[in-house]
């Protein structure tokens, strides 16, 4: 088997895997997966930022919140149905993430990661602003008879399901497709040695601009899709522990392999929910997590398991 | 109040501002320059300084001052070991490396807001201040009789306040005297401009490191000690002073100490004064995205050299 052939596997696997789950797993698990699925796409969109392009921002909260709130209140206020509202929520993305990767990019590194946080910060703060459209703090259920897509439920436990396993499939292969291609390949060469990837040619300026755009896409349609399918909206979602978690997970799973962002979310959910119900300070738990990974495995699960056992992962 | 009185008011509450945060910054910022980390979790070592002076003044009973000096004392001292402590354990393990070390802090910020939760609670808890007699000032206004010096009713501040002023001017100076006059100083200064050769000339770096990362928590608990008597204690509270001390020490140029006063100088009376005059939120965000664009324009900052 070659390694595309493998890799191939690995992601078709992972989806059937998932698939399967739904048939098997008891109830409370189901609905915790779809979250976890849902919140696996803005990992991936973090991912794509932060693993093949090696920038690291502190402030894709305001990406997930712009693709919530882009659908939630284009709902909201203006009555669309879920195609549309969903469409707005992508635009909405879209169009943060490019005019924010186009002022952020201008710095780099520690600088980078200050200005998005801030951006970020004055995004929730905006939130906050206008509380009479956006409900602030205490945000907007969606309601449930609006959300209905393409005739599915999505407020049923199998239509919740599965249209978060396909929004989850669509982004993990487009991903796995992405990286591997000539784009993402320049992608990763930017992250290795930004000088000789110009060097060589490459307008590496524009490259970074469109990953912070994918990758503030995908995080966008991560925050709509949650949205839609848990029929909430607020301005916690755009806070700098939203920021944090997607850099928690992506560097627990894995920063730079498709898999590993599924792979963090997935540990890090169960690890706060089974630590929660013994304390209520279960945060300290991910901060644990945290100083205990850049200790011993800097490279996160999947990258252990990339440099020890199958060197092919993708 | 008429305009003037109202602005002199609050570039007063602004100064107040300005000296902690010219503190809690400096933290930041002799780290920076010094190690080359941006520390997350300075934030939280504020946030311990408060919790700790909250400690110290109820368990000494007796007069606010007796408790107040304990906790100046004791406080800072405290939450240098412990960061001290912190960067020998984690820090220097991953070899200051700049991205875990981001990863790491945020780490130990979230390990020291949880656990002060959990044996400190969720309430925010009031400090006495030792003295705060309440200090009338004059204006100077010229009426119909001439030049007159009035005494506008509720143009005060506390004796309190100022005494948080003059102790942020002292502690500053003296800082600056033993960075620049001292051997402690020179050591720091020989291994900020080269690590390499400070070690091979016999400075032992990796001390200087964890001591240097000491005194910037210590900092930042000193300024928190000042300000819990007008504000309160809460385990959230680390917050909004590692955003405002970040981009004061962006804003004054990474690692420039004369930089980073200014900027607080700057930043802290601008708060003050906006927040009296315009809607909180607003100022905010206001703030905030200048902040950014001057970061996004002038990344070096005001005072900072060309970036590396």
């Amino acid at each position: 088997m070659t390694d595309a052939q493998r890799s191939n596997l690995l992601h078709l696997g992972t989806i059937a895997v998932l698939a399967a789950a739904f048939f098997v797993l008891p109830i409370y698990h189901v609905g915790n997966l779809s979250r976890i699925m849902v919140l696996a796409v803005y990992a991936m969109g973090y991912n794509f930022l932060l693993g093949y392009t090696g920038l690291l921002s502190l402030g894709h909260a305001l990406f997930f919140a712009a693709g919530m709130y882009g659908l939630g209140l284009s709902m909201e206020l203006f009555d669309l149905s879920t195609a549309p509202a969903l469409l707005m929520g992508l635009v909405t993305a879209l169009t943060v993430s490019a005019v924010i990767g186009f002022l952020a990019l201008r710095t780099s590194g520690v600088s980078f990661m200050i200005v998005t946080l801030m951006f970020a910060q004055a995004g929730y703060l905006t939130i906050l602003y206008f509380g009479t459209y956006t409900r602030g703090d205490e945000g907007f259920v969606i309601q449930q008879s609006a959300r209905v897509l393409f005739g599915i439920d999505l407020t049923s436990d199998s239509g919740r399901y599965f249209s978060a396993l396909v929004l989850f499939s669509i982004c993990f292969l487009a991903v796995a497709y992405l990286v591997q291609s000539p784009f993402g390949r320049t992608l990763i060469a930017i992250r290795e040695n930004e000088e000789r990837a110009r060097m060589l040619g490459y307008n590496t300026a524009a490259h970074k601009l469109k990953a912070v755009i994918i990758s503030g896409t995908i995080s966008g349609l991560s925050g709509a899709g949650y949205a839609l399918l848990f029929g909430y909206a607020g301005a916690t979602f755009a806070t700098v522990q939203y920021s944090i978690f997607p850099l928690l997970w992506v560097l627990l799973g894995g920063a730079g392999t498709t898999i590993g962002p599924l792979i963090g979310v997935l540990f890090m959910f169960y690890l706060i929910d089974l630590s929660s119900s013994i304390t209520s300070a279960y945060m300290l738990i991910a901060g644990l997590v945290l100083v205990l990974l850049t200790l011993f495995a800097p490279q996160g699960l999947a990258g252990e398991i990339r440099k020890r056992v199958f060197k092919w992962l993708p | 109040m008429d305009f003037g009185p109202h602005l002199f008011l609050a570039s007063l509450e602004g100064a107040v501002t300005a000296a902690i945060l010219a503190l809690t910054a400096m933290g930041l910022s002799i780290v920076f320059g010094v190690m080359r980390v941006v520390n997350v979790a300075h934030g939280e070592f504020f946030m311990l300084g408060a919790v700790i002076a909250w400690w110290a003044t109820s368990l000494i009973g007796g007069h606010p001052a007796i408790g107040f000096v304990m906790a100046l004392a004791v406080a800072p001292l405290v939450v240098g070991v412990l960061a001290a402590f912190a960067d020998k354990l984690i820090l220097q393990k991953i070899n200051y490396d700049p991205d875990r070390t981001i990863v790491a802090t945020i780490g130990l910020m979230y390990i020291i807001q949880q656990t002060t939760l959990m044996t400190f609670g969720p309430d925010a808890r009031p400090v006495q201040p030792p003295f705060n007699t309440r200090l009338p000032l004059p204006w100077f206004e010229y009426g119909d009789s001439g030049f007159a010096m009035i005494w506008p009713w509720g143009l005060s501040i506390t004796s309190y306040k100022l005494f948080v002023i003059i102790a942020a001017l002292a502690i500053l100076t003296t800082l600056w005297l033993v960075i620049t006059r001292s051997k402690i100083g020179l050591i720091m200064r020989a291994t900020q401009l080269d690590s390499e050769t400070a070690q091979a000339f016999g400075v032992p770096v990796d001390r200087v490191y964890m001591w240097v990362f000491g005194l910037g928590a210590g900092l930042a608990a000193v300024g928190a000690v000042l300000v819990v008597p007008i504000q309160q204690a809460h385990y959230l509270m680390g917050h909004d002073p590692l955003l405002l001390a970040f981009i004061t020490v962006i804003i004054g140029g990474l690692g420039s100490l004369p930089g980073t006063i200014i900027a607080a100088i700057l930043i802290g009376m601008s708060d003050g004064i906006i927040s009296v005059f315009f809607s909180p939120t607003l100022a905010k965000i206001i703030a905030t995205l200048v902040v950014a664009m001057v970061l996004v324009f002038r990344p070096q900052g005001l005072m900072g050299r060309s970036a590396q």
